[in-house]
């Protein structure tokens, strides 16, 4: 009977953490959703902001988010993925390859506002692409490798052995083999990872902030050599930057709601992939 | 073996002097041995004798694996296959291999069997075609899929598999065929066909099979060797080795007093 009680316990105890973690997300959602929902609208969506940011859209965040974001992508996609196969098919064990995975490990944890300075040191001042959707892209690119490398080298590892001794048996080579019968099957989970690095960065505020976001702009960028606004930075002005905060207070919930919407996209498509993937593997 | 066992037959393939270690420890000891073209030669011995790991080198398959070291030679028509200056790829055109586990891949029945067709490339869709429909005709599985090439070839059963295994190693016309137990994992009817296709096969292709299974050994191959701890103990004519062996191990071996 007493065994009985401390299972019980026990179990409440596990399923009231769950359900705790799921109570924090659905207020956050549902708080900002519905404090930002009455704002978004056509016009909110596709306009810039007016009367010193407290009319008007967001389209221009919205446009600088997804700028940099392709600048992450291509940057990151193929550096990422190209590391991943370096060092699943062709890195030999060893004090060197070791030392690349502490190093892509550790990575992940350095925290954001430092890759912000580095990408400030970096991009802006050494390479001189001044403040601009380039080196913001860059920087987040540095930011999302760790998770692109690692979702890389775990979706080559699904890729059974046999594909690629079947391949090389017949006299491929071994990149002719890694080329056409490991990386189609292994693409689709690489993308899962990159999708999920990329709602990682596209949230992110510290390393876009000394490399290329603007607190405003009349225009919207013209090159990837312009600074630009996204939506993140846009998000922090207007909660607490702003010089009247009380009257913005809509509309940052309603930029809130649109980045958390568009970071909710990536994910869902990100589980997506990986769901027809899986599928198509079974098959 | 002395060239009376082979009863004059052309060698395809031969081994000499072969040591092979993983990092210090030997898998293979001083392996001399002939392979008699357009035969089966059968490859037996307990887990662990070296037999598959003799199999690898032949096609040297065992270059992707890392700290391996090879000594001595293996003679494909009299050219040394581990001489420095030869590319292993090009080995493994002519040295064809099907594994113990049919691995067919995630494509369609046609693009398994013209996968290595594509990778030298420079042939006509029609010649791919063609040569696709004479590959699977040739690993008898063409009346069985011919109205079907488009299908996955992952929905085909496991003996189905491993024939077209059969044929995409047939597809890029090698000269030599290593089966690793291509049939350990398949049922008797399965098996069967198996057999049977390795006797037609015999009849274009030099054909050296590993098997655990002895009266599999006896029905499909010509000639026998015996591996044991690394070592080649015996290689005849098989009638010879499983009614007469001439090595005392042979005999308990085949006889089932151990393995």
């Amino acid at each position: 009977m007493k065994k009985k009680w401390a299972e019980r316990i026990g179990f409440f105890l596990l399923s009231s953490a769950a359900v705790l973690v799921l109570f924090f997300l659905g207020i956050i959602i549902w708080d900002i959703f519905s404090k930002g929902v009455g704002v978004i609208s056509w016009q909110f969506l596709t306009q810039a902001p007016r009367e010193g940011m407290t009319e008007g859209g967001i389209f221009p965040a919205i446009l600088g988010t997804f700028l940099v974001s392709l600048i992450t992508v291509l940057f990151a996609v193929p550096l990422g993925m190209f590391a991943a196969i370096y060092l699943n098919e062709y890195a030999l064990p060893g004090r060197t390859t070791r030392l690349i995975r502490l190093a892509i490990r550790n990575l992940s944890g350095v925290p954001s506002i430092v890759y912000g300075l580095f990408g400030v040191v970096l991009f802006v001042q050494m390479m001189k692409l001044g403040t601009s959707v380039l080196s913001a892209g860059l920087t987040l690119g540095l930011l999302t490798l760790p998770w692109t490398i690692t979702a890389s080298e775990e979706a080559l590892k699904t890729v059974p052995k046999s594909y690629r001794e079947g391949a090389l048996a017949l006299g491929a080579t071994k990149w002719y083999a890694i080329r056409t019968n490991v990386l189609p099957y292994a693409i689709p989970g690489m993308l899962t990872g990159v999708i999920l690095g990329l709602a990682r960065a596209a949230g992110e505020t510290a390393p876009i902030l000394f490399t290329g976001a603007a607190f405003f702009l009349p225009h919207l960028p013209k090159s990837i050599f312009d600074q630009f606004m996204a939506l993140p930075y846009h998000l922090y002005i207007l909660a607490t930057q702003h010089h009247d905060i009380a009257k913005v207070r809509p509309i940052a919930y309603g930029t809130a709601l649109v980045l958390l919407c568009l970071i909710l996209l990536l994910s869902t498509s990100a589980i997506y992939f990986r769901y027809r993937y899986r599928q198509r593997m079974r098959s | 073996m002395n060239s009376s066992v082979m009863n004059g037959k052309k060698i395809k393939m031969s081994t000499r002097e072969l040591n092979f270690f993983y990092g210090k420890t030997p898998a293979l000891k001083n392996i001399s041995m002939e392979i008699p073209e357009k035969c089966v030669t059968a490859l037996i011995g307990p887990s662990g004798c070296g037999k598959t790991t003799f199999l690898r080198c032949l096609n040297r398959m065992n270059d992707t694996i890392e700290g391996i070291r090879v000594q001595g030679e293996i003679l494909l028509d009299d050219e040394n296959i581990y001489h420095p200056e030869v590319d292993p790829v090009q080995v493994r055109k002519r040295v064809g291999m099907v594994f113990q586990k049919s691995n067919p891949f995630p494509k369609t029945i046609f693009e398994n069997v013209a996968y290595g067709l594509r990778i030298s490339g420079g042939y006509t869709k029609a010649q791919i075609t063609d040569r696709v429909e004479k590959s699977l005709m040739g690993a008898a599985l063409w009346d069985e899929v011919s109205d079907r090439l488009q299908e996955s070839a992952m929905a085909l059963s496991g003996g189905q598999q491993q024939r077209l295994c059969i044929a995409r190693a047939l597809a890029v016309e090698p000269e030599v065929i290593l089966m690793d137990e291509p049939a350990s994992a398949l049922d008797p009817i399965a098996t069967q066909k198996i057999e049977e296709l390795i006797q037609i096969l015999k009849k274009n292709y030099t054909i050296i099979i590993v098997t655990h299974n002895m009266q599999q050994a006896a029905r499909v191959s010509d000639y026998t060797g015996f591996f044991y701890l690394g070592e080649l103990i015996e290689v005849d004519r098989t009638d010879k080795i499983f009614t007469n062996p001439g090595k005392k191990r042979t005999e308990d071996y085949v006889t089932g007093r151990f393995g």
